[in-house]
């Protein structure tokens, strides 16, 4: 089959679908192409900060002045996927006191609020914070939940006309002469919502113009176009913990380094990170080192993280880009600028714009630019209005608390279910039928599910990252199956059952990393009921069933009649 | 000093059964346990051996002559297997059923699980007569979605199965299965407005399972609503189908040994933790594999903030797995936290878990290894404490979470450490 849009972008991460929904937005015909969930790369493995922009505000303050100003547009525009939380640097005894002055001087040169606490003052402010830090500086850092933006910005654009294809990926560039006119994509045969293409067809997209924000594949996609990209992808870890020890973000005051920084995240706090280079950003070592190094050395910081129990881990891979020959060895050097590659301009192939490196703070600055671009050659003149616009999810939050009852939920119940959903939560959760909890460590409700799954189809992962089902302590072990029966009756019981399966294994992939003290006991707990309770570890098709003993079909059973 | 025979550390399933074969050997039993058991957690079926190398088995007894011999059941040998059933037999009554071959029991996921004793509220409902079955969900209990299971049951099993959803009157979305137990238990018009809803969609069926919420006494239960069915015209079978926590089944297992280690004069203290032991030179001379062994002195118990110290002739250990914590871990070891028990674990934490969900884990066999007698083995092979026995899920060596075996362990260590631990008291006291 084939099919024409103006537009195509590649890559369901903040950068595309923030593209996505600015082009729509100036009244483009745009088709955005995403080869698994939306978020599946960069963007759905980070550690959720939004930043104030401090962290570069000595090394980079170009990034550090974008960083403020976009923090303060997603305060407006996302209010229902932000949380601001508030930031400190901590100094310890060892860092230098010519540092701790340099990032205060920087993050004032930047427009940062930036406000130096005594160790008793950050202390008030963070109680967990170490006995024998020195001082600290209080800056306007924030939690931002990346999958439900990027969900918001995709709504957005599909309410403006734009067509978001997901499970669908670029298996070849259509070219002529030395001009990109589309993609060939590959409907994948996983789980999802299938609207346009069928699983396992192959569709080609007819496009204007072709835009690649594919983050760290950037480089595989130029390829099929001809063109060198060298995206450096570098890979980082996040240690999930069981609940939010801060409610601060925690930044360790040093120059750079591994292991500097505590996210507290919805109901948990995340560790991270390393910044280290890998070959192919699919497929990368995870290592146990590294799960502990984040715990040894951010509990100089925090020191109950010493002994507090991790729920999972996971790394992610930053798409770094610097232009060729600029030759930084150390992937901390490199910039975290963006760069926006007019292939036209440098390789002489028309019809194609790629955009590399950044960061999520920024992704509608990003795209902003990347719009203007593309519209200039296009020759729309309309201009963006993506900075003024609430998200969907995010308009009149204000009203909200006053117009919401509690829809029969026990009320903390309610309110994590309204934090997550924001202005859309009187539609989702004012529903006749029964509404119990399905995740009790999260506290998501049948109605929110239902509404993923709406959204989402069978793909329970993408159902997971809508609503945070199975994401907590247990993870998914006493819901994975609950989240499944939901599929029931829409999807049959066998499609049910490979969902949940899928689910199950995601899961555990995440898990693996946590096993030891109170979440081995956990793990276990989960074997022993989805093994043992559940029979789900074999694949029993064919019972010789005149095997087995039943209540009316046994002679040497010893009293096992039924009174039937 | 507190005084004692035989001291059980564990109330659960193993300790249960560790207990009550002292006791009934004539010796003078305490059981001390730090919290709530994970019975209640558990289905309250009980497995002996379901599955080996991924084939289901049908007859538990062949099936474990083939067992490695570093199997608990290999260990303590089986008869000590069918001292234990023996016992529980004794114990349940008829409140349980279950021959010498596995019955396939269906789950609430749809799938069928071998077992070889299960409550009786259960019997009419397992699967392979071919009897058709509907199945009853509630609408506000999300862990059992009768369409869902009923098809996938019906792609597998003999016979039609079918499901419907109830909406049960009067009870808040969030109503915990307890509430759902009280109802059918005390309320005769909520009873009956239950099969009045229900009867109409039998239309055939030869029996009509619940998820697992008659209650304390599910015969009174089933009767009342098989009546309310006869008189609707439908008449039926109604049983249980087992469910995850919290299991209402698995409580009754626990009501149920708690009053027998009552009458068989066991005495139970509960919400102690032991918190410290002290060890001593052993008995040199016993002529076997405890020779150089210490043994176990006293154990002191943690009662609410005094530490009351106790001085038992013998030890069972049966403070459950990695989920009861009887076994724990750090990042860097596995351990066993009151005597501080060997157990073998891989050294890199990797090592612990496979990449599969299901794939072939260390972990689920971490435990104490034990000698045929029951009593915990030293890295060396050589037993630990002379006076000390380990049953239950604190014993490793396999993963009876896949196998189904972890209650059928629990009665065969349990029944092998009770047995031991009351003879070699009996030999201190002639």
């Amino acid at each position: 089959m084939a099919t024409t849009t103006e537009v195509l972008v590649i890559g369901g991460g903040s950068t595309g679908t923030g593209i996505a929904r600015d082009l729509a937005m100036r009244g483009v015909d745009v088709t955005l192409v995403e080869q698994g969930n939306l978020t599946h790369g960069t963007t759905g493995r980070m550690h959720g900060l939004l930043h104030s922009g401090g962290r570069y505000a000595v090394a980079d303050q170009a990034s550090a002045t974008e960083c403020i100003e976009e923090n303060r547009v997603l305060r407006d525009i996302a209010g229902h996927c932000v949380e601001m939380t508030g930031g400190l640097f901590v100094k310890r005894p060892e860092d230098t006191d010519e540092y701790f002055e340099e990032k205060l001087q920087g993050c004032r040169e930047c427009g940062i609020p930036a406000e130096v606490l005594s160790a008793e003052e950050a202390r008030e402010v963070e109680p967990y914070l170490a006995k024998d830090i020195d001082r600290a500086i209080e800056v306007p850092d924030g939690a931002v939940d990346p999958f439900r933006l990027v969900v918001a910005n995709a709504v957005s654009a599909e309410d403006h006309g734009a067509r978001i294809e997901t499970h669908a990926e670029v298996v070849d560039l259509l070219t002529d002469g030395d001009e990109v006119t589309g993609v060939r994509v590959k409907h994948d045969s996983g789980p999802g919502k299938r609207e346009h293409g069928l699983p396992g067809e192959t569709e080609e997209i007819h496009a204007e113009h072709v835009v690649n924000a594919t983050g760290a594949w950037s480089g595989q996609l130029g390829e099929m176009a001809g063109v060198d990209v060298e995206v450096r992808p570098s890979k980082g870890v996040m240690v999930v913990m069981n609940v939010r020890q801060v409610d601060t973000v925690v930044n360790r005051c040093k120059p750079k380094g591994d292991a500097d920084i505590v996210v507290p995240h919805e109901t948990t706090a995340i560790l991270g990170t390393t910044d280290e280079e890998v070959d192919d950003p699919e497929d990368y070592p995870e290592e146990g080192w590294e799960v502990d190094h984040m715990i040894d050395e951010l509990s100089k910081l925090v020191p109950i993280l010493s002994d507090a129990r991790t729920i999972r881990s996971f790394w992610g891979v930053r798409p770094l880009y610097e232009p060729p020959d600029t030759g930084t060895t150390d992937p901390t050097d490199i910039t975290r600028d963006f760069f926006l590659l007019d292939h036209a301009d440098r390789d002489g192939v028309d019809g194609l714009t790629t955009v590399v490196g950044g960061k999520f703070t920024t992704y509608r600055l990003m795209a902003e630019k990347v719009t203007d671009h593309v519209c200039d050659h296009l020759g729309v003149r309309a201009s963006c209005v993506t900075a003024d616009e609430p998200l969907p999810g995010s308009e009149n939050l204000d009203r909200l608390d006053s117009a919401m009852d509690d829809y029969g939920l026990r009320s903390p119940v309610a309110r994590r279910s309204k934090q997550r959903l924001g202005s859309y939560a009187p539609d989702v959760l004012g529903t006749d039928e029964p509404n119990p909890v399905l995740c009790e460590c999260e506290a998501v409700t049948r109605a929110e599910v239902q509404h993923a799954i709406g959204q989402a189809g069978t793909d329970l992962n993408a159902v997971r990252l809508r609503t945070r089902a199975s994401m907590g302590n247990c993870q998914g072990g006493f819901c994975c199956h609950r989240l499944a029966n939901e599929l029931h009756p829409e999807y049959d019981a066998e499609t049910a059952e490979s969902s949940l399966d899928e689910l199950w294994q995601e899961r555990w992939k995440g898990h693996r990393h946590a096993l030891w003290g109170e979440q081995l006991s956990q793990a276990m707990l989960n074997h022993t009921l989805h093994a043992t309770t559940w029979n789900r570890d074999g694949d029993d098709a064919d019972v010789d069933w005149d095997a087995f003993a039943t209540p009316t079909r046994t002679a040497t059973d010893g009293g096992s009649h039924d009174r039937d | 000093m507190i005084a004692t025979e035989v001291l059980v550390v564990g109330g659960g399933l193993a300790g249960s059964v560790a207990a009550l074969s002292a006791a009934r050997e004539g010796a003078q039993v305490t059981l001390v346990s730090k919290a709530e058991s994970t019975l209640k957690q558990a289905s309250g079926l009980v497995d002996v051996l379901g599955r080996v190398d991924g084939e289901l088995v049908a007859d538990p007894f062949d099936a474990i002559q083939g067992l490695p011999d570093d199997h608990p059941y290999s260990v303590v040998g089986v008869d000590a297997l069918h001292g234990g059933l023996a016992l529980f037999d004794d114990v349940t009554g008829d409140r349980y059923r279950g021959g010498d071959r596995n019955a396939l029991v269906p789950t609430t996921q749809g799938t069928v699980k071998p077992t070889l004793r299960y409550p009786g509220s259960v019997a009419p409902g397992i699967a392979g007569d071919g009897r058709e079955t509907l199945l009853v969900g509630i609408s506000t209990d999300p862990d059992f979605d009768a369409k869902r299971a009923a098809e996938s049951l019906d792609a597998t099993v003999p016979g039609d199965v079918r499901g419907v959803t109830v909406r049960f009157p009067r009870l808040r979305d969030d109503a915990k299965r307890t509430r759902h137990a009280k109802l059918l238990t005390e309320s005769e018009e909520f009873r009956a407005k239950l099969v009045e809803k229900i009867a109409p969609r039998v239309d055939g069926a030869d029996r009509v399972g619940f998820p697992a919420v008659f209650g304390e006494d599910p015969a009174f239960v089933r009767d009342e609503l098989e009546a309310r069915f006869d008189a609707a015209g439908a008449p039926v079978s109604v049983f249980e189908v087992p469910t995850g926590p919290p299991s209402i089944p698995g409580s009754r297992l626990r009501d149920l040994l708690r009053n027998e280690l009552e009458d068989a004069g066991v005495e139970l203290v509960t919400g102690v933790p032991v918190v410290d032991f002290e060890a001593e030179p052993g008995d040199t001379d016993a002529g076997d594999a405890a020779d150089d062994a210490d043994r176990v002195a006293s154990v002191v118990v943690d009662r609410n903030g005094a530490r009351v110290p106790y001085a038992p002739e013998q030890v069972v250990l049966a403070t459950g797995g990695l989920v009861g914590e009887g076994i724990d871990s750090e990042r860097d070891r596995v351990y066993e936290p009151i005597f501080d028990l060997h157990v073998p674990h891989p050294d890199d934490r990797y090592d612990w878990s496979a990449e599969g969900a299901f794939g072939d884990h260390a972990f689920a066999r971490f435990g104490v290894r034990i000698d045929a007698e029951g009593r915990p083995l030293g890295e060396n092979e050589a037993v630990a404490y002379e006076n000390l026995r380990a049953a239950g899920a604190v014993v490793g060596g396999a993963d009876t979470a896949m196998q189904k075996a972890a209650s059928g362990v629990s009665l065969a260590t349990g029944w092998r450490a009770g047995t031991r631990a009351a003879a070699e008291s009996g030999v201190n006291n002639a």
